[in-house]
């Protein structure tokens, strides 16, 4: 399996990270590296195996249908880069 | 000796006795990390608020009062939020962010009395085993090989605790374990770490990774202290529906006993090519020492070992993908500068902040979670994953707990494998099929290494069975009666 560096690029849009051009090689072949090694999974027999969707044994809680705590604004605002009132600003996003 | 060196235990005992009070101890141990600083063990110290924790325990003891760690100073993890405290994850995407809640385990240590002296160094957001992708620089370990001046990694993530331990800077120290990050470094520290049962410990208020394999733990001095520490640790917890409501039991009463009758398991697969011939021998040693107290020693097969790392590197990356998405640069943490539009200001401000073991997880973890590649990777990871945790419950039909090496080798020198990302994943090999099956493990020091570097053992058990893994953690470090402690280079001058 090879990585390659556009496919480096879609996937660095996808996760919004912005790679520098001369970064997508290096990385495709550091990917490369990880994916040959990841692919001995493929000599195992998985058919009729259930996917794991939960560590140990135990069904996800239920509770009551309300609020336990919020209306804390102000508190969350203390580490905004840069907030107006209790609003996050950010670059325009609707033209 | 100096009050610093106490264990947990002792140092409750002396409390409790009145031969020292808590004023004194943290006096003591802030002395000590303020003569650490070339060790880089702590990120931020917290004085003032120690000396105000055991002020208030002091009067709590003086009433005849106070909790199960009164008084009894401790370093945290930096990836545990703490109200009031700059957390930072190892990263700098998070900036100075000062969280405005407590992770539901350090509020715990505190209601139980304990007082904190600081955070400590990791990986960045505990991507690492050698905490040399903190932002903030590696932390060192306290341990240097004979005859030599080269610093060593303190393995990691959890690099910067286990450092503090072993260097008496704290009396014991929080963890996380996603894939050996407490165990790993105990054991190249010479120091105990625990990894309880996925759901022991409420995951609330702690910096994500890998949420389905992410658990905190005590890094400890002794196994007794680690007993003591996970007692107060564990809880239910309504803000983690994974944290398990099961009762949790004394470990310090239930260390005693011995282990007459226990069945120990020797999984044959973990008798690795290649692996230095002194971690061989020291794990047949443990398997006499535990045998000499009574134990039965009987081999095991976990058959899908080899595959443990590989599927580990498909879902940790892709959990942390998806944990990772919330530092866009808007809410906290670091925002770049000069953005034209929201896009480019998470892209920017990502870039910026993450440091390069983290982008490249990051993008592992897009890549095998995109449209078209989910079933090869993440949906047959899954599948290994249910294989990972058979193996277990199968071995668990002869034995009731495994006994194993904790790491592939003692502590390597600061730069030695950061340029090839799958050997230092190797440094994980016998610690994550236990985060994959969300078992107990603990790492007890065992010995030395011919140049004076300590190794240890690690002893799996079943889930929400620390009790057992503890008593025979105990066997271990009474067998091996490890007494070492590194030489002390780093006090300045």
């Amino acid at each position: 399996m090879s990585v390659d560096k556009d496919t480096v690029r879609r996937i660095a849009r996808l996760a919004r990270l912005a790679v520098p051009e001369e970064k997508l090689e290096p990385l495709a072949g550091e990917l490369t590296g990880l994916f040959n090694w990841v692919e001995m999974l493929n000599e195992v027999h998985i058919e009729g195996v259930p996917a794991m969707t939960s560590v140990v044994a135990q069904k996800l809680k239920w509770r009551e249908d309300k609020v336990t705590e919020g209306g804390a604004a102000e508190a969350l605002m203390t580490n905004a880069p840069e907030h107006e009132a209790t609003f996050f600003v950010v670059p325009k996003v609707v033209e | 000796m100096s009050a610093a060196a106490f264990t947990l235990a002792e140092a409750r005992d002396a409390l409790k006795a009145r031969k020292i009070s808590s004023r004194e101890l943290t006096e003591a141990l802030v002395k000590a990390v303020e003569q650490a600083r070339p060790l880089n063990a702590y990120v931020t110290e917290t004085p003032e608020k120690a000396f105000e924790m055991a002020a208030a325990s002091d009067a709590r003891l003086a009433k005849g009062e106070g909790g199960a760690l009164e008084g009894l100073p401790l370093a945290i993890k930096d990836l545990f939020c703490t109200k009031g405290v700059r957390t930072t994850a190892g990263s700098k995407i998070l900036g100075n962010f000062v969280p405005p809640y407590e992770s539901t385990v350090t509020q715990n240590l505190w209601n139980a009395g304990a007082v904190m002296l600081g955070k400590t160094n990791m990986d960045e957001f505990a991507m690492g085993s050698s905490n040399e992708t903190s932002a903030h620089g590696p932390a060192f370990n306290p341990w240097r090989a004979r005859n030599s001046n080269a610093n060593l990694v303190p393995g990691g993530s959890s690099g910067g605790s286990a450092a503090a331990v072993a260097a008496d800077l704290c009396l014991a120290a929080t963890g996380t374990d996603t894939g050996g990050s407490i165990r790993q470094p105990a054991a190249v520290t010479g120091i105990v770490g625990l990894k309880p049962t996925y759901g022991r410990c409420s995951r609330w208020g702690i910096v994500a990774f890998a949420s389905s394999l992410d658990q905190a733990g005590p890094m400890t001095k002794t196994v007794r202290d680690a007993a003591i520490m996970l007692k107060s640790m564990a809880s239910v917890d309504t803000k983690d529906s994974t944290s398990m409501d099961v009762p949790v039991p004394d470990y310090e009463k239930l260390l005693e006993g011995g282990i007459k009758g226990l069945r120990v398991g020797i999984p044959k697969e973990y008798r690795m090519d290649g692996a230095p011939p002194e971690i061989a021998a020291l794990w047949d040693k443990g398997a006499e020492w535990l045998k000499a107290q009574g134990a039965e020693i009987v081999e095991v097969s976990l058959p899908h070992t080899k595959y443990a790392l590989p599927t580990y590197y498909i879902v940790a990356p892709a959990e942390a993908s998806s944990n990772l998405a919330r530092y866009d640069g808007v809410r906290y943490g670091h925002r770049a500068k000069g953005a034209h539009d929201i896009t480019e200001l998470y892209e920017k401000s990502r870039a910026e902040g993450f440091g390069a073991e983290v982008q490249r997880r990051i993008l592992i973890g897009t890549y095998v979670l995109s449209a078209g590649y989910y079933d090869a990777y993440y949906a047959r990871a899954q599948k290994l994953r249910t294989l990972i945790a058979r193996d277990f419950t199968e071995a668990y039909g002869k034995c009731d707990v495994l006994l194993t090496p904790a790491t592939p080798g003692p502590a390597f020198a600061v730069g030695d494998k950061s340029d090839d990302p799958v050997a230092m994943y190797l440094n994980d090999v016998f610690t994550v099929t236990v985060n994959l099956a969300g078992l107990p493990g603990i790492a007890v020091p065992a010995g030395l290494t011919a140049n004076g570097l300590p190794l240890g053992l690690q002893l799996i058990g079943k889930a929400f069975d620390e009790a057992t893994v503890l008593r025979a953690g105990l066997a271990i470090e009474e067998a091996a009666a490890f007494r070492h402690k590194p030489a002390n280079w780093w006090r300045a001058a």
